[in-house]
């Protein structure tokens, strides 16, 4: 019985381990995300001022309160707007930022294809 | 013809390019948060100055005044500066000043009132500056307008004369 108890003891605590190093990789995660608004080019991760250092606290109660990843951006993205994100969600001021390169992608790949075809014939 | 088709292509992507970059140069690099919105006002709970009771800011915001939420701390210099314009602002009738202590022990801050004199109607409590985030704001000192329980001015930074005068002018 001992034994039984000791057992539960340590799966329970390696549990909390697990899910604490979870959470505390999800922090790092969305952290390194968001840009500290008062520095020059340092993520929050990065920064420690005092905007940044608030804003770490946030992120790590929102996650205890069950928030998800992009629930936290939303929340965030709300306050400051899309300025705050390093990787912005796609919308109508960001379509370009997005598709562009896929267009241009595109483009070159049809350039060549058809190259590749005349040369072929 | 095809040719032809392919140089026009290129010229106008390259037109487009430099057009952009352009307008780009002559475009500030510096990021400028927008000053004047029509937020609603986060929800937030927080203890009260010296007494410590919670509040939540559904029981603060619950009138039909103004209300100003000065953010200040006893550590931040350009708050001294402001002081006088917030007890000017106390004199108004219309307006509540709410503080929102920020990151302050509250000995410094008691002796900061104690030396400047207190404009403020509640102050509140945000240790951790978590609240000050929730109000989408950078730092200290920073100042909100509300009416209706929605933010009609922004003011990021200490009053001055001119940020006072617009206040004044939204209270009229």
């Amino acid at each position: 019985m001992k034994f039984f108890n000791f057992f539960i003891l340590v799966f329970l605590l390696l549990g909390i381990n697990f899910s604490n190093a979870e959470d505390k990789n999800l922090i790092y995660k969305i952290t390194k995300n968001i840009r500290c608004l008062i520095c020059q080019g340092q993520s929050v991760y990065d920064s420690d001022t005092e905007f940044a250092n608030s804003l770490k606290i946030l992120v790590e109660k929102k996650i205890n309160e069950g928030m998800t990843e992009d629930a936290i951006y939303k929340h965030l993205t709300m306050k400051y707007g899309d300025w705050i994100l390093y990787k912005p969600k796609l919308n109508k001021n960001t379509y370009i930022l997005w598709l562009l390169p896929l267009l241009l992608f595109l483009v070159g790949g049809a350039i060549i294809f058809k190259n590749l075809k005349i040369k072929k014939n | 013809m095809k040719n032809k088709i392919l140089f026009s292509i290129i010229i106008i992507f390259l037109i487009s390019l430099f057009s952009i970059f352009y307008v780009g140069l002559n475009k500030t690099s510096i990021y400028k948060p927008k000053t004047s919105l029509n937020k609603n006002i986060p929800f937030f709970k927080a203890k009260i100055y010296e007494t410590n009771n919670e509040i939540s800011s559904n029981e603060i915001f619950n009138g039909n005044n103004y209300y100003l939420v000065n953010i200040w701390s006893s550590w931040c210099v350009p708050c001294r500066d402001e002081h006088t314009f917030l007890m000017k602002l106390k004199k108004n009738k219309k307006i509540e000043i709410i503080g929102l202590n920020y990151k302050d022990k509250q000995k410094n801050a008691k002796e900061f009132l104690k030396e400047l004199n207190n404009p403020y109607k509640k102050i509140l409590l945000d240790q951790d500056g978590t609240i000050a985030i929730e109000w989408g704001a950078y730092g200290v000192p920073e100042s909100f307008v509300i009416l209706n329980k929605k933010i009609i001015k922004k003011v990021i930074g200490p009053l001055d004369q001119k940020t006072f005068l617009e206040i004044e002018g939204i209270l009229k």
